[in-house]
């Protein structure tokens, strides 16, 4: 599914987090939204999903105006940064939720949703986990169970929210080469935000350099390092990046 | 990054604020507003009478001298309990700890039934007591004791997290300056606790003002002598005078929020300070 | 907790000075008092007790008070889960009013909370035509009992679901709502099971209190034998009669009650303690 932002601006009390970002993400497209701290692009990513609704400008999913849509109708994945993982339930029944919780007609039946959880737990491979609580896994771990819940519904669009940010060195190397894979595997669009500059270049098709509510660049990992849009996408761009 | 941000689209919201502003209207307000209405109705010459009665002004001042006394022994006590739990390890402490809710879970009939029973001449603390010629049941004694029973809750709650909160640190650093035990706990310690004190002072009260059932049993409702406010007011209501019943709790409501109010206050500055 | 350091502590004999009193206050304001009711209740043995608690009047009581509770509580629960979801996961303009108002039922003496309702239905009461035109009784009856139980209870289950679902956050509702949910199935699955003892805590405190409550019940009652006495006013009613047994023996139920509610209260806050050193 192809995403559309345009226009967009959002500020909180006087605080402005975004000021006019546009952007437009093909389908099937790996895209980061790269950026320091307090740069905006949280606040993007939640105005996709439906978790926060901007101040002025509208969101596209395949050329439809879902800026009033509910969070609920959008059907986008969201990988939260903490995980947000159930923590009274189990790995199971966390995975399982989404599909708990549908309307009776689309619900599929018990045995069914098995069959997709486990199959699920198997791809991110945990599903020997299945009956442990949140607080019994690993981060890395919790972060595949957080991943394996987005995708149990099936989404159009897949967001994370700085996915990695909370995991060791070795763990978040390891766990965005698996991201990569799995992207190449089952071609959904994903966006996710980090603000480390290695990690984005290494896993996605493009970039969005944001900074302080603005776009200052969008383009390949090599089209920022070799044509950099302004001092500050240079600046931010170590010389010498691996591609 | 700014403040914390509340989800701005999770569900419900205009629902549950909705149930939750009609139960308010409904059980709260609406009936606050029909004595809101009833004392304004009161002529002029109602409220100089009852201003003047001195049977009413004796419960006003026995209901703010008991009050206060009971407010200030269970602060005294309350800072003693406060302090004990969170610093010191001891045998029964958790036990302790869950008995300071005692007279915030007890149904105040049971708690002034058994105070009088323990406190009145035959009982088991008064008649010792009574040997030495004091007597605490049936005298404004009794209710204020009966009051620091209640308002403990209040002070030892208000005080804890306070003090759990005190970095170590500062009395380190106060005692390497060379500051002895009790010039860190004056000087260094005390200030701190102040604000949290008096906002458990302050609640403690503003519910011994309008205590009832505690006081009922234990002050004997003698007019004039042991007969506070709230009593005053049940009489009134019992005897049809709805006017001095009204005027009299309109009085005893607005004391309530004035102090009710200024324990807020305080605790805002308290919690500011500990930030 | 820290290890006590000798550098910031005072000397044994006052730390021991200090325990000592605290344990004497203890003894004497809040243990000898407890003790009182079940000693008296029991002095004339266990068949008396018995006794007094299946006398008709006491067993009348005992409904009307289970009444109360049973309506009390539900109108309770779904006010304060509903000021739990709005207040606690929610920033609005006038929010921190709201929350001042809910609390006002505390700052309210239990005289004046009976009167309120006194001056609602009462021989000139405001609401006294609209209840005699439908033909009901109000005041001197149950309902007003019902009534002023609910105003008095009212902040309970708010007041503990409030700060509880504030501090649980919002992000595993936001969860919920990308994967589906709907605000109910949310309440149901996510926010309640996760604020689970704090609202535990907030019924049985409310029924405690809806239980005990005695100087606003007291006011709207009329005290008819059999009819309206809740348990309080029945042990009033024994205690003015000098049958100070069967009172403490009817009064120890209710204490059992709050024993309950104090031991409870205990348990969440042992809970709390060891959530948050968790990973």
């Amino acid at each position: 599914m192809s995403i559309e932002v345009r226009h967009v601006t959002k500020s909180f009390g006087t605080f402005v987090a975004l000021s006019d970002v546009s952007l437009t993400v093909p389908g099937g497209e790996l895209v980061a939204l790269l950026g320091p701290s307090g740069g905006g692009k949280t606040s993007l990513l939640r105005i996709i999903a439906g978790l926060e609704a901007p101040d002025a400008g509208s969101i596209l999913f395949y050329g439809e105006d879902a800026t009033g849509r509910d969070a609920k109708e959008r059907g986008v994945g969201f990988v939260f940064q903490h995980y947000a993982l159930f923590r009274r339930m189990t790995v199971f029944e966390n995975v399982a939720f989404g599909l708990r919780v549908k309307a009776r007609a689309e619900r599929p039946g018990e045995e069914e949703i098995r069959r997709r959880v486990t199959a699920l737990l198997t791809l991110v491979g945990v599903d020997w986990l299945h009956d442990r609580r949140p607080a019994e896994l690993s981060g890395g771990q919790r972060q595949r169970v957080a991943l394996a819940r987005a995708l149990a519904v099936e989404p159009k669009l897949l967001l994370l929210d700085e996915p990695f940010g909370s995991l060791d060195a070795k763990v978040r190397l390891e766990l965005r080469r698996w991201l990569r894979r799995l992207h190449d595997e089952i071609r959904l669009t994903s966006v996710f935000v980090t603000h480390d500059q290695e990690e984005a270049f290494e896993v996605a098709d493009r970039v969005v350099l944001l900074n302080a509510g603005r776009i200052e660049q969008i383009g390949t990992p090599r089209e920022l390092i070799e044509e950099p849009a302004s001092d500050f996408v240079r600046d931010f761009v170590r010389p010498g990046a691996q591609l | 990054m700014t403040a914390r941000r509340r989800a701005a689209r999770l569900p419900g919201f205009g629902l549950s604020l909705g149930v939750t502003l009609t139960a308010l209207s409904l059980v709260v307000l609406v009936p606050l507003f029909a004595l809101a209405l009833s004392a304004l109705r009161l002529d002029a010459a109602t409220l100089r009478r009852t201003a003047a009665d001195p049977r009413v002004l004796a419960a006003v001042r026995l209901s703010l001298t008991t009050a206060f006394a009971g407010a200030a022994g269970a602060s005294l006590v309350g800072g003693l309990l406060a302090w004990v739990l969170v610093r010191y390890r001891f045998p029964l402490r958790r036990l302790v700890d869950a008995l300071v809710d005692l007279p915030f879970a007890l149904p105040t009939a049971i708690a002034g039934i058994a105070l009088t029973t323990l406190w009145a001449p035959t009982g088991w603390l008064g008649r010792p007591l009574a040997a030495l010629g004091v007597n605490v049941a049936f005298t404004p004694l009794g209710i204020a004791l009966a009051l620091v029973f209640l308002g403990l809750p209040f002070a030892v709650r208000t005080l804890q997290p306070v003090l759990e909160s005190l970095d170590p640190e500062v009395e380190d650093a106060a005692a390497s300056l060379g500051a002895g035990r009790r010039d860190v706990f004056l000087r260094v310690l005390l200030p701190e606790l102040v604000p949290a004190w008096l906002t458990g002072f302050t609640l403690a009260f503003a519910r011994g003002l309008g205590e009832y059932g505690s006081v009922v049993f234990i002050s004997g409702n003698l007019p004039m002598r042991t007969e506070v406010a709230p009593l005053l007011v049940m009489t009134k209501l019992e005897q049809y005078d709805y006017a001095g019943a009204t005027a009299l709790a309109a009085l005893l409501l607005v004391l309530s929020f004035v102090l009710l109010f200024a324990a807020s206050r305080l605790q805002a500055r308290s919690a500011e300070a500990g930030a | 907790m820290t290890a006590l350091r000798p550098a910031r502590t005072e000397p044994p004999w006052v730390r021991r000075l200090l325990v000592g009193a605290a344990l004497a206050a203890v003894a004497v304001l809040l243990v000898l008092p407890l003790a009182l009711v079940f000693a008296e209740a029991l002095k004339d043995g266990v068949p008396a007790y018995l006794a007094a608690l299946a006398e008709p009047e006491a067993l009348a009581a005992l409904k009307l008070t289970a009444l109360v509770v049973a309506v009390v509580l539900p109108v309770n629960v779904v006010a304060g889960v509903a000021a739990g979801w709005a207040l606690g996961k929610f920033d609005f303009p006038g929010k921190s009013l709201v929350v001042s108002l809910i609390d006002v039922p505390f700052a309210v003496s239990p005289v004046v909370a009976g009167m309120l309702f006194v001056l609602l239905f009462g021989r000139t009461g405001f609401l006294r035509g609209a209840v005699e035109a439908l033909g009901l009784t109000v005041l001197f009856a149950p309902p007003a009992i019902v009534l002023a139980t609910l105003f008095i209870t009212f902040p309970f289950v708010a007041r503990e679901l409030i700060p509880t679902m504030q501090s649980l956050g919002t992000e595993e509702e936001e969860a919920a709502h990308v994967l589906g949910a709907g605000f109910l199935q949310i309440l149901r699955r996510v926010a309640l099971p996760n604020a689970l003892w704090g609202l535990l805590y907030g019924l049985l405190l409310s029924t405690a209190r809806a239980a005990g409550e005695f100087g606003a019940v007291s006011v709207v009652s009329g005290h008819i034998r059999g009819q309206t006495n809740t348990l309080p006013l029945h042990v009033e009613i024994l205690y003015n009669e000098y049958r100070f047994s069967a009172a403490f023996a009817v009064a120890s139920l209710l204490t059992g009650l709050a024993l309950l509610t104090i031991v409870l209260k205990s348990v969440l806050e042992a809970r709390e303690r060891r959530g948050r050193s968790l990973p």
